[in-house]
C-alpha cells in the first residue's frame, strides 16, 4: 500500500516538473489577474503556425514567442478575445484555431459524432425490438415433414 | 438487398482505406494562406539599403510582383539564392525582398556577397509586416497581382522545379490579365 502511494507520488513528482520545464518562460507582467489568466487560455486555445501540434503557450520557435508577444500587446491595448482571434484568423487562418469554428467546412467536424452515434442507438434499437418469429413459422411445413422421415429412416 | 448488407462492412473499410491512403500523401505544413485574395497589407518601412528611403505599399503597385521573405539567418534561403538571382534576370515580373527579422548589416554584405536579386529589400527587423502577411518563416514567396491582391503564398525554397510548376503557370495568367485590363 505504501509503495503505491511512492510510487504515485513520484509520478505526480515528474509530471509536474516536466509540465514546468517544457513550457518556455516569458516574463509579462499584468494588470490584473483576469488579463493573466486571459493570457494563458488565449494561448492555450491558439496553435503554432510553424510547429502544428503545439499550442502557443508550448512552442520554443521564435513565431510562437513572436505571436505570445503580439497576444500580449493586443491584451494590453484591452482588444477582447473575439478581436484577437480574428486577428489572428485573418493573418494565419483558420489553423490556428485548435477550436475549429462552426461553419460549412466543419460541419462534419463538429457533428459527425453526434450522428454516428444517433445512426448506432438507432440500430440497437431496431435490433432489439424487431420482434421474434412467430413460433408458427418454425413448424416444419409438410412437405418438409416427410423429408425428414425418409432421412433418418434411411439410418 | 440482404447480401449488400453483407459486404457493406467491406465496402466501408475500402472506402476508409482510399482516404487515409490518399491522407499519406498530403504535406500537412502545406496551408492554406489567409491571406491569398485580400489586398496587400499596408506598411511604412525603411529599404535594407537606405534607411532614409522609406517604401510602402503603393511602392510596390502597378506589376506584377514577387516578394520573397528572406533573412541571413536563414539556410534555405541561401539554397534559393541562385534561383531568385535568375528569376531576376527573367523581366517578366518584379522581385522584391522582405528582410525579415535580420540584422541590417548582415543582410547588406550578403546581398554583396551573393549578388542582389531585389529591386529593393523592405527592412523589417522588428518582423510587423512578416507578421501582418502571416510569415511564419522563411523563406516565404507572396505573389502580387498588379491590383496589389495577393494571388499566392509559396512557403519553402524555390528552385528550378518549384518555379516551373508553382509560378511560372500563375505569372503568366496574371500577366494576360494585365494586358487584357481586368
Amino acid at each position: 500500500m505504501r509503495l503505491i502511494g511512492i510510487l504515485i507520488l513520484t509520478m505526480v513528482f515528474t509530471f509536474s516538473t516536466n509540465q514546468v520545464s517544457a513550457s518556455p518562460v516569458d516574463t509579462y507582467e499584468f494588470q490584473d489577474e483576469v488579463t493573466k489568466i486571459r493570457f494563458q487560455a488565449l494561448s492555450k486555445e491558439l496553435r503554432c503556425p510553424k510547429c502544428q501540434n503545439q499550442n502557443l503557450s508550448g512552442s520554443n520557435s521564435p513565431i510562437a514567442a513572436d505571436l505570445r508577444r503580439e497576444l500580449y500587446e493586443l491584451l494590453q491595448q484591452g482588444k477582447a478575445d473575439i478581436e484577437i482571434v480574428n486577428f489572428m484568423v485573418d493573418r494565419y487562418g483558420e489553423f490556428v484555431l485548435y477550436r475549429p469554428r462552426v461553419s460549412q467546412l466543419t460541419y462534419v467536424l463538429w457533428f459527425g459524432p453526434a450522428v454516428l452515434i444517433l445512426f448506432g442507438i438507432i440500430i440497437v434499437i431496431v435490433i432489439v425490438r424487431r420482434k421474434p418469429v412467430p413460433k408458427e413459422a418454425l413448424v416444419l411445413t409438410k412437405a418438409q415433414q416427410e423429408k425428414l422421415n425418409s432421412l433418418t429412416k434411411n439410418k | 438487398m440482404g447480401k449488400l448488407i453483407r459486404f457493406l462492412p467491406l465496402i466501408l473499410v475500402i472506402a476508409l482505406g482510399a482516404v487515409l491512403y490518399r491522407g499519406l500523401s498530403l504535406n500537412p505544413q502545406d496551408m492554406p494562406s489567409a491571406l491569398v485574395g485580400k489586398t496587400m497589407p499596408a506598411f511604412k518601412l525603411q529599404t535594407l539599403n537606405n534607411s532614409d528611403k522609406i517604401v510602402t505599399q503603393a511602392d510596390l503597385l502597378g506589376d506584377v510582383v514577387l516578394i520573397n521573405v528572406w533573412a541571413t539567418w536563414c539556410p534555405t534561403c541561401k539554397y534559393e539564392h541562385p534561383y531568385l538571382v535568375d528569376i531576376a534576370k527573367d523581366a517578366k515580373v518584379k522581385l522584391y525582398g522582405l528582410n525579415y527579422k535580420d540584422d541590417r548589416v548582415a543582410a547588406q554584405q550578403w546581398l554583396q556577397h551573393y549578388e542582389d536579386p531585389y529591386v529593393f529589400s523592405i527592412f523589417d527587423d522588428k518582423g510587423m509586416l512578416g507578421l501582418d502577411l502571416g510569415v511564419y518563416g522563411a523563406p516565404e514567396t507572396f505573389v502580387i497581382d498588379h491590383h496589389g491582391i495577393i494571388r499566392k503564398r509559396f512557403a519553402g525554397a524555390i528552385d528550378t522545379r518549384v518555379w516551373r510548376r508553382e509560378f511560372e503557370p500563375l505569372i503568366a495568367q496574371l500577366i494576360e490579365e494585365k494586358k487584357q485590363g481586368k
